[in-house]
């Protein structure tokens, strides 16, 4: 294939050519394996045989990948519900791992793997590796955290399955995690993106400048981030940053995963079928609208999940991508469906905030949504730390970057919010996840 | 000619001052002067200090947003009309000033303020003109510190 020659590298690795099977190939592998996990999921899970008995459908009825639409939606809650183990597919005998999210209230959810299913994580991960350039030649720094997140294994199983030198790092202490990046020489670091701003803004007190180390890649996924995101990381830190998509419910990362053309994660369709539902009617939206991800797993053992409905807002384009996949691509994730926040009445995003700060600034400083309601009316505070980029010695300039800060907010949101301006390193970091909104309000 | 200054943001809150002013206080920084700016909900701190790249390296390690400007230090004469002079002086270069603070030192029947303008070198050489020398950051802190 022609296009191969456009890898960064000018050479094809072959542990991509899952990636670029024939459209009619792929589909029918699809609709096998849908067949086959709808009925392993009948067969083991009782929730889910219960709710096909109770609309009257059986396996046989998924005759055409299409047929998709006639089966429930699957939700976090039905996770919580049969915690821990009421979804497994397969006896804890054939069950080599568990992995259990962060779970900010109340009892996580759990999900399991089989061997066979960490073999398929190893291939989506290794897949995803290659698929942004790196190879058994690179040092690959996994800063995602190890243990019961997915994020750390996931990326470490990847990298060692690619043959590249791993540096397990794991999450937090990030003075060591910058000079172990220098001294190791890493390549590619795999991290949250917020965390890699965070090791940018911490690298000139380690006496370290980012584009002078061998850092080439990031691969950034297990948050909502923004194009503008990128484009400050690669500008400030001399790196190209990728998209990384996953969730542990399917697996963890390495569900998608962006190519060297930088245009979107491609999903790695031969084990994950996604969908774009309309997050309010579930029905399925047609090719390129907005709407709710929704992925069915297609070869997990341990625990199938059918038609899980991520809460992540994208769309699906299957326009073919310049590096020559198949795989259809979903829209990066900037906003998930319950990341969102309804003040006065308006839909707001954590997002759309990061883009009213960016336009006036220029780089994404540090911020915070905080919502408090007073004698039952709603208000949005957003702190903004000061940088030195924008600091000026009189007080007009700080009234005008405040003023300039508001308006901008207000234009892109439609409603009001009173910005502060706060100190610098004031608002909490994150080693892991951000925390953009504190919601105070008492309902 | 000119005289740096540092400035901090602060936010508007008990505590946010003494901060910084017991760090450098522990660094043993003499602040010379200084001038504080505020809002209903922040406030700027200026001040000048000798060894201000050092005080700006530990601020900043603190975690502090520093900036660095150019002041004009002026000896005015302490009798009415004396600030009068020097700032028709600069009106009439087309320099505007920002703002303007003291130092605690009269010498002489004079007494020495420190000028922020928008664009100190052409104020110098209007004053210059003028016959009002600023004075250097060497005599000033020789004067100050003596």
């Amino acid at each position: 294939m022609s296009t191969h020659s456009k890898h960064p590298n000018g050479t094809f690795n072959p542990v991509s050519a899952p990636d670029f099977l024939p459209l009619p190939q792929l589909r029918a592998l699809q609709l096998h394996r849908l067949q086959g996990i709808v009925q392993r999921a009948y067969d083991n899970v009782s929730p889910f045989r219960k709710r096909l008995d109770e609309r009257g459908l059986t396996p046989k009825d998924i005759q055409t990948l299409d047929d998709i639409a006639k089966l429930p939606f699957t939700v976090k809650d039905d996770l919580r519900d049969t915690y821990p183990f009421g979804l497994f597919a397969s006896p804890m005998k054939d069950i080599v791992r568990v992995h259990a999210s962060s779970g900010t209230t109340g009892k996580p959810i759990v999900v399991a793997y089989t061997q066979e299913d960490i073999g398929v994580w190893t291939n989506v991960m290794v897949r995803s590796l290659a698929a942004c350039g790196l190879t058994k030649d690179d040092i690959i720094q996994v800063s995602y955290g190890y243990g019961l997140f997915t994020g750390g294994l996931g990326a470490h199983y990847g990298a060692e399955g690619l043959g590249a030198t791993v540096i397990p790092l794991s999450g937090g202490n990030t003075p060591r995690q910058l000079m172990l990046m220098k001294d190791f020489g890493a390549t590619a670091i795999c991290c949250t993106p917020s965390y890699f701003l965070h090791l940018i803004d911490q690298a000139p007190d380690a006496g370290i400048d980012f584009k002078s180390l061998p850092l080439k890649v990031g691969v950034f996924g297990a948050e909502p981030w923004t194009e503008s995101m990128r484009k400050c990381i690669e500008a400030e830190s001399g790196i190209k940053a990728y998209d990384i998509y996953g969730l542990s419910e399917i697996i963890g990362p390495g569900v998608a995963m962006e190519c060297h053309c930088q245009a979107g994660p491609h999903i790695f369709e031969d084990y994950f079928y996604p969908e774009i539902i309309d997050p309010k009617t579930g029905k399925v939206c047609d090719e390129g609208e907005e709407g709710e991800l929704v992925l069915t797993t297609l070869g997990k053992q341990a625990m199938p999940m059918i038609r899980y409905r991520t809460r992540d807002i994208s769309s699906l384009t299957s326009e073919q991508c310049e590096c020559g996949r198949t795989l259809r691509r979903i829209k990066r994730i900037s906003r998930r469906s319950d990341d969102m926040f309804i003040i006065r009445g308006v839909n707001v995003f954590p997002s759309q905030v990061e883009t009213a700060l960016l336009k006036v600034e220029g780089a994404l400083p540090h911020y915070q949504i905080i919502l408090t309601r007073d004698k039952g009316l709603d208000a949005m505070e957003v702190q903004v730390e000061v940088t030195a980029e924008v600091f000026g010695d009189t007080v007009g300039t700080m009234e005008q970057l405040h003023s300039r800060l508001s308006k901008s907010i207000e234009t892109t949101l439609g409603i009001r919010a009173n910005v502060r301006l706060v100190q610098p390193r004031t608002i909490q970091r994150s080693e892991g996840k951000a925390k953009r909104v504190i919601d105070q309000r008492k309902l | 000619m000119k005289v740096r200054q540092l400035s901090l943001f602060l936010e508007n809150k008990p505590g946010a001052l003494s901060r910084p002013v017991k760090l450098l206080a522990k660094a043993k920084f003499n602040i010379l002067t200084l001038c504080l700016a505020d809002t209903q909900q922040f406030g700027i701190l200026r001040f000048i200090v000798r060894d201000w790249e050092k005080a700006k390296a530990l601020l900043e390690k603190e975690g502090f947003v520093v900036k660095v400007t150019d002041m004009v230090a002026i000896e005015v004469g302490d009798e009415p009309g004396g600030l009068a002079g020097i700032l028709a002086t600069v009106e009439k270069a087309g320099v505007n000033l920002e703002y303007m603070y003291g130092f605690t030192l009269r010498q002489e029947g004079k007494g020495l303020l420190a000028f922020r303008f928008d664009d100190p070198d052409r104020a110098i050489a209007a004053l210059e003109k003028k016959g009002v020398n600023p004075v250097r950051s060497v005599e000033l802190f020789k004067r100050l510190e003596k």
